[in-house]
């Protein structure tokens, strides 16, 4: 069973980008922002992270280069999970380590066929 | 599949309302280049927005994209924070509002108010809205063609495309939900084993996609992966045969090495492929709280992880005293008594600490109240024309959640009146010497187990002789009495007093002060005003921490047990008769250091009869409440415990003098003294001895109370 880390500000979305991977049969963990997000990284290995990109503390860009730093995420795919579907933010996710990003609003169905891209 | 989640709106909706909060209070304080304030206004819309979308409440996206696209200028620099768009973005979180209210109730809302706020909106973003145009135009994709095509797709990955967590497994998983998938990897670069980087790719792969998705779709598989690898994709025409792939196209440079795979790539290539991704170590299965709420439309409560552990760790005790106290009841003898006593020893503080526990669940802090205030003030300031700010102190002070949504609209009221009453207009205060922006303060503090809210301002203070004279003029007072200021000052609450010499539409919109007293009274509380003219007013506001609970002494008179609330008490004593001073009619006065404190018999009051009616040697529970204290004479001084307040006006009626009930230890039922209303009682009594002119009637609670025993 492919463990999840759901990172986000909010929430409602939070609860239900969890609720939606537990109802595919995915364990998740869920962190608030950034800073909470990679103290849980360092509590084991995750099979993917899905980040929102704007959150205090830390935003998830930041989040994803510091957890690139971690021996147990260089491989992780890292998804960024964001309304700003700019170029500009989505070069910036990906010089930061993101593997890739999901566009809110979001849609569970999408959500679980997307994933599939980088994790079973 | 198919995922619900309209469970998530309640908690969608009351995170919304609270970003909204958050947005107006942060826009009331942003200062020009104060990025951090700006980036929060942009979450908390950027939140609403995504969340919204989710549950297709599109008004608010739309609404919200607006407000967002307004507030990323800011946030960018490309626009100044100016006064105007901080007005238009305030009225834009009230439009907001309205949206997200119409869509939970799913009614109607006020159209106008929001084509005129997104009119505003757009006008402003003219010039940015204007290069936008294109952003929002869906993808013709629509035009779903359910002939299915061939897509031959040829994927050559960089060596380090596994680097940012991508493995081309997955990637050909996905294909293959789409359509039937045929794989061939192309092993032509695979170094010799001993020159391997495990974490390198070195495989190409030919894909021949069999599927009705449109080349959109295909290609939004690869979307994540486009500048880590050489990428063609050709689509062949009108293929509704489920063909053969076709091989020969294949620019397959080295046949011997090629393996065709066909089906559940991801397990038969799993052997073959260099390890590109790092076995992750199984951990520890950890606990995940679940967190699907059945949330209706019952009021929810956000409560810190760590109240809410301290609960657990306390039931976990409960549970380890109960079965100590089970193992010890399934054999008892006497000489395991020490063993029992102690039992029930913890047991007792056990329920103390989840009690209180329990409680602290309820408890938010006042800011949920406070916050409010900063744009009433703001709106305020711009109604009246008068300069003001508002300070607030002790947001974080807590308090019973229900007490706190029934004091919100007193407190409205009271600042209100402190806007359009209390503060006078600049040129006024300048010639008065004092700053020409006018302060109202709210500050909130506990004493003792109460909770404090204090509204004060630096205004005109309530005038004295207007007062008086308003109330002569009302027929509420007689012109000839003679009242203290504090007196005179209540003479506010009382039903259809204004002193405004006109109606504004701020405040003195019919709902008088009376109800903001009876509101506080209803909640266990009390007001207060303090005013000196030219300096300011300062009202009061005493309320209970909470509803719920009362710690209480236990006395009994005659044949009945009473419970005082342990916070009006002052001091428990036995009356020196040489201290007593009998000055008029039948009221004694005890000499309490200072002070001459009236003696109140309560069997006198509440007409019960008892052997203790000498007040020589008696007991005297002395209590205090709106600063004035009496000696409340009594049989004798039980125990003092907590107890549970049940509401007599719920299960009999309101009875003056005692403002609730409980029930004690051993089943039978005690009433519990309302010590305001017992003083006003007695200075009742002592008034119509003297005048006969007022028309306060204590016999009939007092036959209320005794039917219901």
């Amino acid at each position: 069973m492919a463990k999840v880390l759901v990172v986000d500000d909010s929430n409602s979305i939070r609860d239900m980008v969890s609720f939606t991977l537990k109802s595919a049969g995915y364990q998740t963990v869920e962190a608030k922002d950034g800073l909470d997000g990679l103290a849980k990284a360092k509590t084991g290995s995750f099979d993917l992270v899905i980040s929102d990109v704007n959150m205090p503390n830390m935003d998830g860009i930041t989040l994803c280069g510091e957890l690139r730093k971690l021996p147990n995420f260089q491989f992780t795919p890292i998804l960024m999970l964001t309304t700003e579907s700019s170029t500009d933010m989505k070069m910036r996710g990906k010089s930061a380590g993101a593997t890739g990003w999901l566009v809110k609003p979001f849609n569970p169905e999408k959500l679980l066929a997307t994933i599939k891209r980088v994790v079973r | 599949m198919s995922v619900d989640l309209s469970q998530f709106i309640p908690s969608f909706l009351e995170e919304s309302f609270e970003g909204l909060e958050l947005m107006e209070a942060s826009l009331l304080n942003l200062e020009a280049g104060d990025h951090e304030t700006i980036h929060s206004i942009f979450r908390a819309a950027h939140s609403i927005k995504g969340g919204a979308g989710t549950f297709g409440f599109d008004s608010v996206t739309e609404f919200t994209h607006l407000v967002e696209t307004l507030l990323d200028e800011m946030r960018d620099g490309r626009r100044e924070v100016d006064p105007k768009d901080v007005e238009i973005l305030l009225n834009s979180v009230d439009c907001m509002r309205i949206l997200i209210e119409a869509a939970r109730d799913k009614a109607d809302y006020d159209k106008d108010k929001v084509t005129e706020n997104t009119h505003q909106l757009e006008e402003t973003l003219a010039n940015v809205l204007s290069g936008e145009v294109t952003a929002d135009i869906q993808d013709p994709d629509d035009a779903q063609n359910s002939s299915k095509k061939t897509y031959h797709i040829i994927f050559i990955p960089n060596h380090d495309l596994a680097k940012p967590g991508n493995d081309p497994l997955f990637l050909f998983g996905a294909l293959a939900d789409l359509g039937e998938l045929t794989t061939e990897a192309l092993t032509k670069e695979l170094p010799a084993l001993s020159d391997i980087c495990p974490q390198e790719l070195y495989l190409s792969w030919h894909l021949t996609l069999i599927s009705d998705s449109s080349l959109e779709e295909v290609k939004e598989i690869f979307e994540w992966v486009e500048d880590e690898c050489e990428l063609t994709i050709t689509q062949s025409e009108a293929s509704n045969i489920v063909a053969e792939p076709e091989i020969e196209t294949t620019a397959a440079p080295s046949e011997e090495n090629t393996e065709i795979v066909t089906e559940k790539p991801v397990e038969i290539e799993e052997a073959n492929t260099p390890p590109v991704k790092e076995q992750l170590p199984e951990v520890a299965k950890e606990q995940i709280k679940s967190k699907t709420k059945g949330k209706g439309d019952v009021g929810s409560i956000r409560v810190g992880v760590d109240k809410v552990d301290n609960l657990i760790n306390l039931v976990g005790e409960l549970v380890i005293t109960q079965s100590m106290l089970s193992e010890l009841g399934s054999d008892f003898q006497m000489d395991k008594i020490d063993r029992l006593n102690s039992g029930l020893e913890q047991l007792l503080q056990n329920t103390k600490e989840l009690q209180e526990s329990v409680m602290r669940i309820r408890m938010l802090p006042i800011s949920f109240a406070f916050n409010r205030f900063p744009r009433l003030v703001h709106d305020l300031a711009n109604k009246t024309g008068k300069a003001m700010e508002l300070i607030i102190k002790g947001e974080q002070t807590e308090l019973d959640k229900t007490v706190m949504e029934q004091i919100g609209d007193p407190l409205v009221h009271l600042v209100r009146n402190a806007a359009d009453h209390g503060i006078e207009n600049a040129d006024v205060r300048v010639a008065n010497g004092k700053p020409e922006m006018g302060t109202i303060s709210l500050d909130a503090y506990h004493q003792g187990g109460n909770i404090v809210i204090e509204i004060s301002d630096d205004g005109a203070g309530i005038n004295r002789d207007k007062v008086f004279s308003k109330a002569v003029e009302k027929g509420i007072i007689d012109p000839n009495s003679t009242l203290t200021d504090p007196q005179v000052f209540d003479l506010l609450f009382e039903p259809g007093f204004s002193t405004a010499d006109e109606v504004t539409d701020i405040s003195g919109r019919g709902v008088g002060m009376d109800v903001v007293k009876r509101n506080i009274q209803a909640l266990g509380g009390r007001i207060q005003v303090e005013s000196t003219m030219g300096e300011g007013s300062c009202f009061k506001v005493n309320l209970p921490l909470t509803l719920a609970i009362l710690d209480g002494q236990l006395v009994k008179v005659g044949s009945e047990t009473y419970i005082i609330p342990l916070i009006s008490i002052v001091e428990s004593l036995q009356v020196d008769d040489g201290l007593v001073n009998r000055v008029s009619g039948d009221m004694a006065l005890y000499r309490l250091r200072d002070e001459n404190v009236p003696i109140l018999p309560v069997y006198q009051l509440f007409g019960l009869s008892t052997e203790h009616t000498k007040i020589n040697n008696a007991l005297l529970v002395v209590v205090e409440a709106d600063g004035q204290k009496v000696g409340l004479m009594v049989d004798h001084l039980l125990a003092q415990q907590q107890v549970v307040i049940k509401s007599l006006k719920e299960n009999y009626q309101q009875v003056i003098g005692i403002s609730g009930a409980t029930i004690l230890g051993d089943g039978s039922v005690a009433m519990i003294l309302d010590i305001p209303g017992m003083i006003q009682m007695a200075m009742g009594h002592a008034q119509q001895k003297r005048h006969l002119s007022h028309h306060h009637d204590t016999e009939q609670p007092t036959n209320g109370i005794k039917e219901l025993h």
